[in-house]
């Protein structure tokens, strides 16, 4: 891998920009892998870059039935913060927020990681206490956490509509201002190219159609490429998880709904910071290029359709619009999908399975975009040593049973 | 835009209802007959299929009745729909 740099970009520059050398290779498929990833998106590239990293395991494929990152790491509105609730939740974000801290260094590549910091609202008494208590848990953990007063987040913020006679008025609000906003596509191009350069197999356009196994445990996968064999497979394919474990026999406590979005026209820099509201499912950032970048709540049934109702988009507006009147002039330029795998507690699931050497990654529904790097350090851990790390052992399928559940829906619900 | 037909109104926008997830789960009469296992299979482990589904709808802004309705959840086509204790029809390919 020939490292980015600003001499690199100097001597490509007199080159006309024609010298630079691809990202990652694009190899045919082995027929025999140590370890298998399926799934391209941001978990499953960071998963094999660190299997490669820190594990030595450098003889494995990440497959993609599409695109890299084609699936919601590319399509999501970019939010990272690691203020949840639970210690085991704030430990395993609060992991990856530390990560995303040093990523563009580590992989050599801008992740354009921007703490800009994340602001949650409160528009009633309940939103308040709620908020409040998680401003205490976040900070007996160790997270930044302020409290805004309804004043301090029109100093903070002055775009917001602070009057009191709204449907929703702004009561205060928490400000984690390590948080922030980074580059989707970035995130998977630069660990797909870190993983690569470690001589990691990326291989798009080969869906997995089917897990093999023998005796209770995997031996492979049956692909649109042919039989790739393999000891162990992590299943990383968010949306589609159910049915990736579906081929393998297992039922899985989840549910795939799709997750809108939407851009505007670009306007010039107005709004310097994420605004987010789990009451009123709206949340909003200013995107490098200058669009509002703007997420609704799930649709609320299930489906793999890669787009949503239209009223779903609309009470988002209605939201968007009370809380900016002034948006209301700006015309929308894009819409999409994504489908989200929502868990009970809404918290994920990272863990082995009943079958051995197969283990899964999924569950992370509206939320996980800003746990990508944590999220594939500890799983890496999960399929190389066979056990889970410390701070993934509480996200496993079996709390199900138990009924040792992490309920994350105050703090992750349909905001991000 | 997805609309829904519902058995007693007809073809009506699908804001009009809401969504009441999987159809047909059977909740065991005896709670203490139910290993953990089964518990945990009846409250959290779901279908979500890609492709065909039987699910529950509430007509909640208009006649406030449920029913079930088939849809293949890739294209959210609505293959069928059937009052509360009609079987899953066969006929909804
Ligand atoms: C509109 C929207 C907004 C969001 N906003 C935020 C946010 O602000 N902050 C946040 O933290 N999170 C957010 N999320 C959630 C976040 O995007 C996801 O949790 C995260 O990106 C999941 O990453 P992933 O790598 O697990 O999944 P994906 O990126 O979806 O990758 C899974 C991959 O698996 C592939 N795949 C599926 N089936 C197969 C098969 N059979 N064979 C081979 N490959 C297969 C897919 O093509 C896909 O590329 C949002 C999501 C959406 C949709
Ligand atoms: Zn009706």
């Amino acid at each position: 891998m020939r490292r980015y740099s600003i001499f690199a970009l100097a001597r490509n520059a007199l080159g006309y920009h024609e010298g630079w050398e691809r990202a990652w290779r694009s190899p045919e498929p082995k027929p025999d892998y140590d370890a298998i990833i399926v799934g391209g998106g941001g978990h499953g590239l960071a998963t094999a870059y660190y299997l490669a990293k820190e594990h030595g395991l450098t003889n494995i494929a990440v497959l993609e039935k599409g695109w890299l990152g084609g699936g919601n790491t590319g399509r999501n509105t970019t939010i990272v913060r690691s203020n949840y609730l639970w210690d085991e939740s704030a430990a395993l974000y609060e992991h990856s927020l530390k990560i995303w801290e040093g990523l563009s260094q580590e992989l050599n590549y801008n992740v354009m990681f921007s703490q800009r910091g994340v602001m949650n609202l409160a528009h009633n008494l309940h939103d308040l206490r709620e908020l409040k208590r998680r401003a205490h848990a976040n900070r007996l953990n160790g997270i930044d956490c302020d409290f805004l007063s309804r004043e301090q987040v029109g100093e903070y913020c002055p775009l917001i509509n602070l009057s009191p006679d709204i449907r929703h008025p702004v009561l205060g609000a928490t400000l984690q201002r390590r948080g922030g906003v980074a580059r989707h596509d970035a995130v998977a191009w630069g660990f797909a190219r870190a993983a690569d350069a470690r001589g990691v197999d990326i291989i798009q356009n080969c869906e997995v159609t089917g897990i093999m196994r023998e005796g209770g445990r995997v031996t492979g996968v049956e692909t649109s490429r042919g039989t790739i064999r393999a000891k162990k497979i992590g299943l990383v394919t968010a949306g589609h998880s159910s049915v990736l474990a579906g081929m393998a026999g297992i039922r899985l406590p989840v549910e795939s709904h799709p997750l809108q979005a939407l851009v505007s026209e670009p306007v010039k820099p107005i709004l310097d910071t994420v605004v987010m509201s789990n009451t009123v499912h709206a949340y909003v950032s200013q995107s490098d290029k200058g669009e509002m970048v703007i997420g609704a709540g799930i649709d609320p049934y299930v489906s793999y359709s890669q787009r949503g109702g239209f009223n779903v988009v609309q009470d988002t507006l209605h939201a968007i619009v009370e809380m900016f009147p002034m948006f209301s002039r700006l015309r929308m330029l894009r819409q999409w999908g994504g489908i989200v795998d929502t868990c009970p507690d809404a918290s994920p699931i990272l863990s082995k399975t009943p079958i051995e050497g197969l283990y899964i990654n999924c569950g992370w529904g509206t939320g996980g975009f800003k746990a990508t790097p944590g999220s594939g350090h500890v799983f890496a851990h999960t399929i190389a040593r066979d056990e889970p790390h410390t701070l993934n052992a509480p996200f496993s399928l079996e709390r199900f049973t138990t009924g040792r559940l992490v309920d994350e829906h105050g703090a992750a619900a349909v905001a991000h | 835009m997805l609309t829904i037909p519902c058995p007693w109104c007809g073809e009506r926008d699908v804001h009009e209802f809401r969504s009441g997830g999987e159809a047909h789960l059977k909740r065991e009469r005896r709670a203490d007959a139910l290993s953990d296992a089964e518990w945990a299979d009846f409250l959290f482990l779901r279908a979500n299929p890609k492709g065909e589904h039987a699910e529950r709808w509430y007509h909640v802004h208009g006649c406030r009745r449920w029913f079930n309705a088939v849809r293949n959840t890739h294209t959210d086509t609505i293959l069928a729909v059937y009052k509360p204790g009609e079987a899953k029809p066969e006929a909804a390919q």
